[in-house]
C-alpha cells in the first residue's frame, strides 16, 4: 500500500520493538491525545455549564444590589409570595398536562402511521413533523395571531359551528389552556417520531405469535407493543418533562406571563424578576427552584437510557 | 425507508385471501388510521397555513372583519417586498447566519474530537465524562441563563453576536457529542486495528476512517446544531437588546411586533421567511433529520 506508506510515523516502530519504556510512552501519548481531544468539550462544559451552575447558587444568596450575602432569604421571600406559589402550581400543571397530551397524541399518531403502507407513511410522517421543524418562537407568533381577541381565526371557525367565541388569551384559564395547546401542537410530533422508531423495532414475529394465540388487536397492543416500548416511552416522557417544565418561548410570546402574572412558568418568571426587573439574585433563585425536580427526572432518564443501552448491547 | 417498501399491491392481495373478519378488521384499521391522520394533519398544518395566508393580505384586508379570515381576496406581495426591503430584517438574517455558521463549525469540531476520544480511546474518567455529557444535554437553557447573563456581561459581550456564539455551544455540543459517541462506537474495532497496523496515527484514523464511515451521524449532528442555533430564543432574548445584534427569532418577535400598530401581514411574512432555512433543510434531508432526532432524543 504505497498510498498509506506516507502515513508511517514512529508508532509502528515503537510497537515493533516492545521495550517497556516505549509502550509506556505510547500509553502516555494516547491518553495525552485523548485529553487534548476532549479539552474543548471540558472547557465548554466546565466554563459554561458547571461553573455557571455554582455561580447561580452563589448569586442566589446575595441581596438585590449584590453587595451583601443574605443566605437563603431570596428563597424564603419567594416562598412567601402568592405569585411564586402560582408559578409553581402553573409550571406543574403546564408540564404534566402538556406532556400527557403529547405522549397520548404522539402514541396514537405513531400507531396509526405504523399501519400505513411504507410509501404513504413517509409522506404523512413528513407532514406531521412540520410543527416540530418551525422554530417555536416564530410559530407561536402565528398562534398568537390566531388567538387575537378581535381577529381570531379560530373563533371565526367556532362561530361557523355556532360555538361562542372564546377569550383565548384574556381569561386566566383560557390563557393557560392556550399555552398548553401550543406546546402540545409543537411537541406531539416529537413523541410521534420517537414512538414510530420504537414501533419499527418490535419484531413482527411477536405479533404473529400473539395472533396465533388468538390475541385481538387491543391485546396485541396491550401485551406486546406497550411492554416492548416501555423503556422508550419512559425516556421520552421524562425528557419531555424536563424541557416542558423549563419551557420559555411559548409563554413569552403568547401571554408574556399575563393576564395578571397568572400564566408565568419558572423560566418566564425568572426572566421577569432577574432580567427585566433587574433583581439578578432573586431571578437566579427562581431558576434554581427548578433544579430538584429536573435532577430527579434526569436521574430516572439516565437510568432508562443505561438500561436500554445494556439491552441493546 | 423506501427500501423497505413491501408494495401496497402485494399487501392488498394478501388481505384479499384472508378470512372475512380479519380482512374487515384490517380494512377498518386502515380507514380509521387515514381519518385520524387527516384530522391531525389539518390541525398540525393549520397554524403555518394561516400564517401563509395572512402574509399575502394587505393591511386593509387583515383589518376587515367581513368574511372568512381563511380566504385571501386580494393577494399581494407587499408584505414580502416590505420585509425584504427592511434593512433591520436583513440585519437579523445576517446575524442569524453568522452565528449559526460559527456555532455549527465550533460544535462539529469540538464534538467530533471529543466523541472520538470518548468512544475509542479509553482513558481515566472517560466513562464518567460520557455520562456527564449526557447530563449536560439535559440541563435546560432556562436554568442557567441568569448566571450566564452575569458572565457574558462581565466579558463585555452583552448586545453582541459574539456573546451568543460563546454560549450557544452549550446547547449543541453535548447532544452532538452524545450521538457521535454512539455512531463511532458502532464502527467495528477491526477497522481501527487495520489502520493502526498500516501505521496511521489517531488523527489520521479519525479523518480517514471514522468521519467517512460515520457520515450519516455527522450530517444528523450538523442538522441538529443548525436547527438549535437557528431557533435559539432564551439566550438572545436575555443577552441582546439592541436590534443591531439580534438574530432572527428575537428580532422578529421584539422588533416587528411593536406596541399598538400590529402589521400582521408583515409579521407573518417575516416569521415564515425566518423559519424557511430549517424547513428547507428538513425537506431536503428528512431522513438524516429524523435519524438524528431518534438517535438520542432532541429537545422538545
Amino acid at each position: 500500500m504505497p498510498a498509506d506508506g506516507t502515513l508511517a510515523v514512529p508508532a509502528p516502530r515503537a510497537a515493533r520493538s516492545p521495550n517497556v519504556s516505549g509502550l509506556e510512552r505510547l500509553a502516555r501519548r494516547r491518553s495525552t491525545i485523548a485529553f487534548l481531544m476532549t479539552l474543548p468539550l471540558l472547557l465548554i462544559i466546565g466554563g459554561l455549564v458547571v461553573y455557571p451552575f455554582f455561580y447561580a447558587m452563589y448569586l442566589s444568596t446575595l441581596n438585590r444590589t449584590m453587595v451583601r450575602n443574605i443566605g437563603l432569604e431570596n428563597y424564603a421571600i419567594l416562598l412567601d409570595t402568592d405569585t411564586f406559589w402560582m408559578v409553581i402550581w402553573q409550571s406543574c400543571l403546564f408540564a404534566i398536562s402538556a406532556v400527557l397530551l403529547k405522549a397520548l397524541i404522539g402514541f396514537v399518531l405513531a400507531h396509526h402511521l405504523h399501519h400505513l403502507p411504507a410509501k404513504g407513511q413517509r409522506k404523512w410522517r413528513g407532514m406531521l413533523l412540520v410543527p416540530w421543524v418551525i422554530p417555536p418562537a416564530l410559530s407561536t407568533l402565528g398562534w398568537w395571531w390566531m388567538f387575537d381577541p378581535s381577529y381570531s381565526s379560530i373563533n371565526w371557525l367556532l362561530n361557523v359551528f355556532a360555538v361562542p367565541s372564546v377569550p383565548w388569551l384574556g381569561e386566566p384559564w383560557w390563557a393557560r389552556i392556550s399555552v398548553i395547546i401550543v406546546n402540545v401542537w409543537y411537541g406531539a410530533p416529537f413523541f410521534m417520531i420517537m414512538y414510530l422508531a420504537a414501533l419499527k423495532s418490535v419484531p413482527d414475529q411477536l405479533y404473529e405469535a400473539a395472533a396465533i394465540d388468538g390475541a385481538t388487536g387491543w391485546q396485541g397492543l396491550r401485551y406486546v407493543t406497550l411492554p416492548m416500548m416501555r423503556n422508550i416511552i419512559s425516556i421520552t416522557v421524562l425528557f419531555s418533562l424536563i424541557v416542558t417544565f423549563a419551557n420559555y418561548d411559548i409563554v413569552r410570546v403568547l401571554t408574556n406571563g399575563g393576564p395578571r402574572d397568572l400564566t408565568h412558568l419558572f423560566a418566564t418568571y425568572a426572566f421577569q424578576v432577574g432580567i427585566l426587573s433587574g433583581n439578578v439574585p432573586r431571578g437566579a433563585a427562581v431558576s434554581l427552584f427548578m433544579f430538584p425536580l429536573l435532577a430527579l427526572f434526569a436521574f430516572f432518564m439516565l437510568r432508562g437510557v443505561t438500561q436500554r443501552n445494556k439491552e441493546q448491547a | 425507508m423506501s427500501a423497505t417498501v413491501s408494495t401496497p399491491g402485494s399487501v392488498g392481495g394478501g388481505i384479499g385471501r384472508k378470512t372475512g373478519s380479519l380482512h374487515k378488521e384490517r380494512r377498518w384499521a386502515l380507514v380509521s388510521a387515514y381519518v385520524f391522520l387527516v384530522v391531525f394533519a389539518v390541525l398540525f398544518l393549520a397554524p403555518p397555513v394561516y400564517m401563509f395566508i395572512t402574509s399575502f393580505k394587505g393591511s386593509a384586508e387583515v383589518a376587515n372583519l367581513q368574511g372568512s379570515p381563511w380566504m385571501i381576496r386580494n393577494p399581494t406581495l407587499e408584505n414580502y417586498t416590505a420585509i425584504l426591503g427592511d434593512r433591520m430584517f436583513l440585519r437579523f438574517f445576517l446575524n442569524s447566519a453568522i452565528i449559526t455558521a460559527l456555532v455549527v463549525f465550533i460544535t462539529m469540531v469540538v464534538s467530533t474530537l471529543a466523541a472520538f476520544a470518548l468512544a475509542r480511546m479509553r482513558f481515566w474518567g472517560s466513562q464518567v465524562l460520557a455520562t456527564g455529557v449526557f447530563l449536560t444535554y439535559l440541563v435546560p437553557e432556562t436554568l442557567l441563563f441568569i448566571p450566564l447573563y452575569q458572565i457574558v456581561g462581565g466579558l463585555g459581550l452583552l448586545n453582541s453576536i459574539w456573546g451568543l456564539v460563546l454560549v450557544y455551544p452549550t446547547l449543541t455540543v453535548p447532544f452532538c457529542t452524545w450521538i457521535m459517541i454512539g455512531y463511532f462506537a458502532s464502527i467495528p474495532k477491526e477497522l481501527d486495528e487495520a489502520a493502526l497496523i498500516d501505521g496511521a496515527n489517531w488523527m489520521q484514523m479519525l479523518t480517514r476512517i471514522f468521519i467517512p464511515v460515520a457520515m450519516p451521524g455527522i450530517i444528523a449532528a450538523t442538522i441538529f446544531a443548525f436547527t438549535v442555533s437557528w431557533a435559539a430564543f432564551v439566550y438572545p432574548t436575555a443577552f441582546v437588546t439592541t436590534p443591531d445584534a439580534m438574530p432572527l427569532t428575537i428580532g422578529v418577535v421584539s422588533q416587528l411586533v411593536r406596541a399598538d400598530t400590529f402589521a400582521w401581514g408583515q409579521i407573518m411574512a417575516g416569521s415564515l421567511l425566518a423559519a424557511l432555512p430549517p424547513v428547507v433543510i428538513y425537506a431536503l434531508l428528512m431522513d438524516y433529520y429524523i435519524a438524528g432526532l431518534t438517535a438520542g432524543a432532541t429537545k422538545g
